[in-house]
């Protein structure tokens, strides 16, 4: 049954503190940095007026944020973060201590352009960097999204059969700093929703079920070292806990969507109008919004256009996308980040493996837009699907990879 | 405070949190200055541990010497971890869901706690999460092989100050680690220690777990394999030298107030007590080259002029007639 839900206008780091504070959070580890600092701002203000029971450790670095949440995890605490940019990549080392404890840590990664030249606005360059650091990622479209998300976040994190710390991205200022009308749920939908508190699954050592947690009544031994002997195997369980949190992730969603009304597609991959497509875009985070709303330009010219949202880019749903966009012949990845000396933007790798084992591959063109903030208009989406529908039946061009809307 | 070494011993030998079988060198005092520390405290601590020597000789998986739970995060993040550790107890203890009192235990070397982890310590402190920080001081960075840190004293060699024709070692001066962490408004107990004198160092601790806010022990750790000594066996006669010749002086820091302690204090009343530096420099082959192929009398005058010179203002801090 769907619950009846009040409007309020938030903008993203305002429904995603919203969030957290409804999810009973008991520890919060976080420092400040642009434009993710009203989520940090807003939080200190539940804590002032004991609004939440949530202890915030305001710690003097990033590095030491993640640190914090790991100690808080690992004592069995429900934990939330957020940073942006050079905040996560001051982070880096721990984002992999986390996801290699299996901690389920939910961080809010507003995403921002990382230095140099220092720039606050968004790109997803901070984020992408993370891609391989073993922790779930999902990039959201809008602020309702995001609040809906980080709630979906706890429940995957905590499953015991996922128990993975979950990244949940919202676009900087696009998203962060834009007032929208977010349905909010009522506390204690939440409350049910998640759990009121973190359950710490047992596992069984030496004849002994224990729960999984620094607690003096079992010592485990968390974080040893681990060499060639085992850490081969210990990082083919972690790949194994990722790929499978796949279905748990749809699921959340589906669950949550009964609660709540909302769906953004099957929860790990967003279409839009791909049934009859001969064209697509295939995008990340807020330009879905702009994307989606060109296609029913461009159809209403004529175009058979399409746009494919990663909602979950890790673990990425290839077998999906391949079954989605199979038997459309041309297809153009747009990426918010690049991967310097490779061949082109971190997402369009992924379509492109994706798609390798298509009997008929698709032409997949790369177009890397929106560098630190820059806008991306509809009239240059209009321009890209133009393209995308003049290169049907024709050879692939000698150049698949280009920067839009740059000045020469 | 007193002090029943027999009773003591006696209880740690028993319940064994600190557990043999580790691999830590022969004659190294680190697993010493644990057990030590764990033979103060009545409950049974979380203990939180820095990338090191300590941490990775003694869980290398699928073993382990700790039975007490124990973390490892990462090499400069201790105190921040601590920090998680303590907010998340006071979240779940008001929620009912934690009801032990466990201390939060924190081991750091010189490498996490002088240099890499100094940021993440004076952040904690400051924010005023209620831990015990101990120091295991051995001098340099022993685990990736001897390398200097800000704790390597002044002339000593390691492989990245090497002794050659021009430099003869290390050519700054150890950083006053504990001094700095007293300087820091919100701590509530520091202190160094030495594991030759380990009532002193359990009277400190327990001191420390009952600070009720953030305490911090600077202990000496000798290193055979990295101090290059004679023998293994004389780990503790350094470590006693070391209090000796006023090189690590022993004192504790409450409510603004520097106090000798032990051996320290009664080489303040007198002062012939104080044992030359170069005994405490000589059975160390890092500082061979003072000695070798012959004496260099003016760097151990130096180095003799640098012990007094710290020995002095600790006087001076803890209230006693210079020398």
């Amino acid at each position: 049954m769907i619950t009846e839900q009040e409007v309020i206008g938030l903008n993203g780091d305002e429904a995603v503190a919203y969030a957290a504070k409804q999810c009973k959070v008991d520890v919060v580890a976080a420092y400040p940095i642009t434009p993710q600092t009203i989520i940090v701002e807003k939080f200190s203000e539940y804590v002032a007026n004991g609004e939440v029971e949530t202890e915030f450790i305001t710690v003097e670095s990033e590095h030491s944020a993640l640190s914090a949440c790991v100690g808080a995890s690992a004592v069995g605490a429900r934990v939330f973060t957020a940073t942006a940019a050079n905040g996560l990549a001051l982070m880096h080392e721990i984002v992999y201590v986390a996801s290699g404890l299996r901690l389920p840590i939910v961080m809010v990664v507003v995403n921002r352009a990382l230095s140099s030249p220092i720039n606050i606005h968004c790109d997803h360059g901070d984020s992408m960097a993370e891609r391989d650091a073993g922790w779930i990622q999902i990039y959201t479209e809008d602020a309702q999204e995001a609040y809906d998300t980080v709630i979906q976040g706890f429940r995957i994190a905590e499953d015991e059969r996922v128990l993975l710390p979950v990244m949940v991205m919202l676009d900087g200022f696009f998203i962060s700093h834009t007032l929208q009308n977010v349905f909010v749920l009522p506390d204690e939908t939440v409350k049910k929703f998640v759990g009121e508190k973190r359950n710490v699954p047992e596992i069984e050592i030496m004849g002994k079920r224990v729960k999984l947690k620094l607690d003096p009544s079992f010592p485990l031994t968390i974080g040893p070292l681990a060499l060639y002997d085992y850490y081969h195997e210990i990082k083919r369980g972690q790949a194994e806990a990722i790929n499978s949190s796949m279905e748990i992730i749809k699921k959340v969603h589906d669950e949550y969507s009964r609660v709540s009304g909302r769906k953004y597609g099957d929860g790990v991959l967003d279409s839009y109008k791909l049934e009859d497509a001969e064209i697509a875009i295939v995008c990340i985070g807020s330009a879905a919004g702009t994307v989606k709303s060109v296609v029913n330009e461009v159809r209403e010219e004529g175009l058979k256009a399409g746009c494919l949202r990663i909602r979950v880019f890790r673990p990425f749903p290839a077998d999906e996308i391949r079954r989605i966009l199979s038997g459309i012949p041309v297809i153009g990845v747009l990426d918010r980040s690049l991967s310097f000396g490779g061949m082109g933007g971190p997402l369009q790798y992924e379509i492109k493996v994706s798609m390798y084992d298509e009997p008929k591959r698709p032409l997949i063109m790369n177009y890397a837009y929106g560098l630190g903030g820059r806008d991306l208009p509809p009239g240059t989406v209009k321009k890209i699907f133009y393209e995308l529908n003049k290169l049907k039946g024709k050879q692939k061009p000698k150049e698949t990879f280009k920067f839009i809307d740059v000045r020469e | 405070m007193k002090i029943n070494p027999k009773e003591i011993a006696l209880v740690e030998e028993k319940r064994k949190w600190f557990l043999p079988g580790h691999r830590l060198c022969a004659g190294c005092a680190a697993p010493i200055i644990v057990r030590q520390v764990f033979m103060a405290l009545d409950k049974k601590p979380i203990v939180v541990t820095a990338t090191g020597c300590l941490e990775v000789a003694t869980t290398i998986y699928p073993y382990t010497s700790w039975r007490v739970p124990w973390i490892h995060n990462a090499f400069e993040n201790n105190s921040a971890t601590a920090s998680g550790i303590e907010a998340a107890i006071k979240a779940l203890r008001r929620k009912g869901e934690i009801h032990e009192e466990s201390p939060i235990i924190v081991f750091g070397g010189d490498g996490a706690t002088y240099d890499i982890g100094f940021q993440a310590l004076s952040g904690a402190i400051e924010r005023g999460h209620n831990f015990l920080y101990i120091l295991y001081d051995n001098e340099a960075y022993m685990n990736t092989g001897i390398q200097r840190s800000g704790g390597t004293p002044g002339y000593a060699w390691t492989t990245t100050t090497p002794v050659g024709k021009k430099l003869k070692g290390k050519t700054q001066w150890k950083k006053p680690i504990a001094r700095i962490v007293a300087a820091h408004r919100q701590i509530k107990y520091v202190a160094t220690a030495s594991p030759a004198y380990w009532t002193d160092l359990i009277k400190k601790v327990r001191k420390g777990v009952q600070a009720n806010g953030p305490a911090f022990i600077h202990t000496f750790s000798t290193c055979p394999r990295g101090w290059r000594t004679a023998e293994t066996k004389i780990s503790i006669k350094i470590a006693r030298l070391a209090v000796q010749t006023c090189y690590f002086p022993l004192w504790e820091y409450e409510n603004g107030q520097y106090r000798l302690t032990s051996s320290s204090e009664a080489i303040a009343k007198v002062s012939k007590r104080k044992i030359p530096i170069e005994e405490f420099l000589k059975p160390q082959a890092r500082f061979r080259h003072l000695f070798h192929p012959e004496k260099d009398q003016k760097i151990i005058k130096c180095i003799q002029n640098e012990v007094d010179k710290e020995w002095s203002i600790l006087l001076k801090l803890t209230g006693h007639q210079l020398l």
